[in-house]
């Protein structure tokens, strides 16, 4: 999970990125690699554990899903982002209107806040460490004690606050943080190796002893624990793909990308999935899966205590910096997002209140406990905008359609798009509900529904184009 | 052009001390995996290098290095 922080310094929003302008390779690896080390690793990583995941199923998982979302990016989102040189937000605005683009800002939004709130939640674990209050368990809905809140509290109003004020500064640390966090995120897989190694009384002296004892004693596969859902190798792979679906197939990283001087930069986003989406995932979940080892009752995930237990303040150090580091752009977009809906109301003002939102959030456990599902979710949400500027870029002129169709017709609401973006996720939240079971497998679960759900966005969004554009004068 | 040298020096090393701590991170939790160190030195070694990097990083990284000046000068 992330959130860029190194923009370039010109931003170019309403023109194509001249070639003056463009980047070298390095700027995106650097940019990749730094941004998917977030607080929300440290969330992830344990509730794979939690889900019940077999060594294969996360280790070989996790390679192809994030082979996948590489090549999402890649072949998908690139060489669109290199031909037209645009921000998402300009180019869904040709396509689709600016009231459709606003709606889709509101969307962004919101689940920008929600996303932030459990961004605030895994730093205030943090606290707890040190205040000693009563943390939320994994099954936790609400907060469960006044301590939490005004952990949450005093984290999200100092986020808020900063992130109100522009969050050059933040974006700053965020960068010195990066390889700092990079390796601390990797002590505390060797950490938690080390001591599984210790209380199995093991010598590990090849690559096969060190995959028996992940199978054997650090992802184990069996049932989940009570409230979790299964996770197989396909729920680990999709998941690994989807995650970032929002910035690849959903198309935000164009805004990225149009930067880029061939489309195969798109690789560089292997550094941000191999470190963060990897590395960072199956430390944590070695530390919380240490955590279960030593106490099977003891299933709460509280990324400040798991840090803490295996690398002291400086792990401590890393929660509090990977929270606040992604939570304060996070909330800074949010906060741009939903400024476009009251132009009237200023920035810092619109930010304080979109904080406030997250902060809120972050009080409710249910949202980082259950990030597995949200992550899927908000991936799914924005995913049929990103078919429709697929479809508007490469198809329609071969259907005869014209692209651009909102802004060569003077429209602000262009309905072909807007309702594609309906039905789609109206058909996707239906199979989901559905619990559509085939030979003991239940094929449209939130993780896997966004796949047909891109091609039905592309064929309706042809289809209703077709009428539409007929119609139309 | 005394003074830019001087400056050149000075963020090398900067950069070097950064390194240093850099791989001072990672380290001690090495040594712990190879039976070397303890868990308690693992984490004290682990923060004075978090604290050496967070003070010589902010001093170099982010600033306009003198190469790239003199490349925008010319």
């Amino acid at each position: 999970m992330a959130d860029d922080q190194s923009q370039p310094t010109e931003e170019y929003e309403r023109e194509p990125v001249p070639q003056r302008a463009l980047l070298g390779f390095k700027n995106f690896i650097g940019m990749y690699a730094g941004e998917h080390c977030a607080g929300t690793e440290l969330m992830i990583g344990p509730l794979f554990v939690a889900a019940g995941v077999s060594a294969y199923d996360v280790v070989v998982g996790l390679l192809l899903g994030n082979a996948l979302a590489v090549l999402s990016w890649m072949l998908l989102t690139a060489p669109i982002a290199v031909r037209a040189r645009l921000t998402l937000y300009y180019q869904l605005e040709k396509i689709c209107g600016r009231n459709l683009v606003t709606l889709y800002n509101l969307a962004n939004g919101v689940m920008f806040c929600f996303l932030a709130g459990s961004m605030i939640t895994v730093s205030a674990t943090a606290l707890g460490v040190w205040f000693d209050f009563p943390m939320p368990g994994l099954n936790d809905v609400y907060p469960n004690s006044i301590g939490w809140v005004l952990a949450v509290l005093a984290v999200g109003t100092a986020i808020s606050i900063v992130a109100a004020y522009g969050y050059e500064m933040v974006s700053r640390i965020a960068n010195i943080a990066a390889p700092w966090m990079v390796l601390v995120f990797l002590a505390f897989g060797l950490v938690g190796l080390k001591e599984f190694i210790a209380i199995n009384d093991m010598q590990i002296n090849s690559l096969s002893d060190l995959w028996h004892l992940a199978q054997s004693s650090i992802w184990k596969g069996g049932e989940p624990l009570e409230g979790q859902v299964k996770f197989t190798f396909w729920h680990v792979t999709f998941f690994a793909w989807f995650c970032n679906m929002a910035m690849h197939i959903g198309m935000s990283d164009l805004s990225v990308f149009r930067f880029a001087r061939h489309s195969w930069y798109g690789i560089s986003t292997a550094a941000g999935m191999y470190v963060g989406h990897f590395m960072a995932w199956l430390s944590a979940s070695v530390l919380y899966a240490l955590q279960l080892h030593n106490d099977p009752a003891s299933t709460d995930v509280l990324p400040g205590p798991l840090a803490y237990k295996a690398c002291g303040i400086a792990g401590l150090i890393c929660v509090i910096i990977a929270g606040w580091t992604t939570a304060n752009p996070t909330i800074y977009r949010a906060g741009l997002a939903f400024q476009a809906i009251v132009p009237n109301k200023s920035r810092f003002a619109v930010t304080l209140f979109t904080g406030a939102i997250a902060t809120v959030a972050g009080m409710f456990p249910a949202i980082a406990m259950q990030l597995l599902g949200f992550v899927a979710l908000y991936g799914l949400l924005l995913m049929p905008m990103g078919a429709v500027v697929f479809a508007d870029f490469w198809l329609f002129p071969r259907f005869g359609l014209q692209p651009y169709y909102a802004e060569r017709n003077g429209l602000s609401f262009n309905w072909a798009a807007g309702l594609t973006w309906f039905i789609t996720l109206g058909i996707c939240l239906a199979l989901v509900k559905s619990d559509i079971e085939i030979n003991g497998i239940q094929p449209f679960q939130i993780w896997f529904v966004a796949l047909p759900g891109w091609f039905i966005a592309t064929a309706l969004y042809i289809f209703l184009s077709k009428i539409y554009q007929q119609r139309s004068p | 052009m005394v003074r830019d040298e001087e400056r050149n020096t000075m963020r090398i090393l900067l950069q070097l001390v950064s390194t240093i701590a850099l791989i001072a991170t990672i380290l001690p939790s090495i040594m712990f995996l190879t039976d070397s160190l303890d868990l308690a030195q693992t984490k004290l070694w682990m923060l004075i290098a978090t604290i050496v990097w967070f003070i010589a990083t902010p001093l170099w990284m982010g600033q306009p290095s003198e190469l790239e000046h003199e490349e925008v000068v010319i």
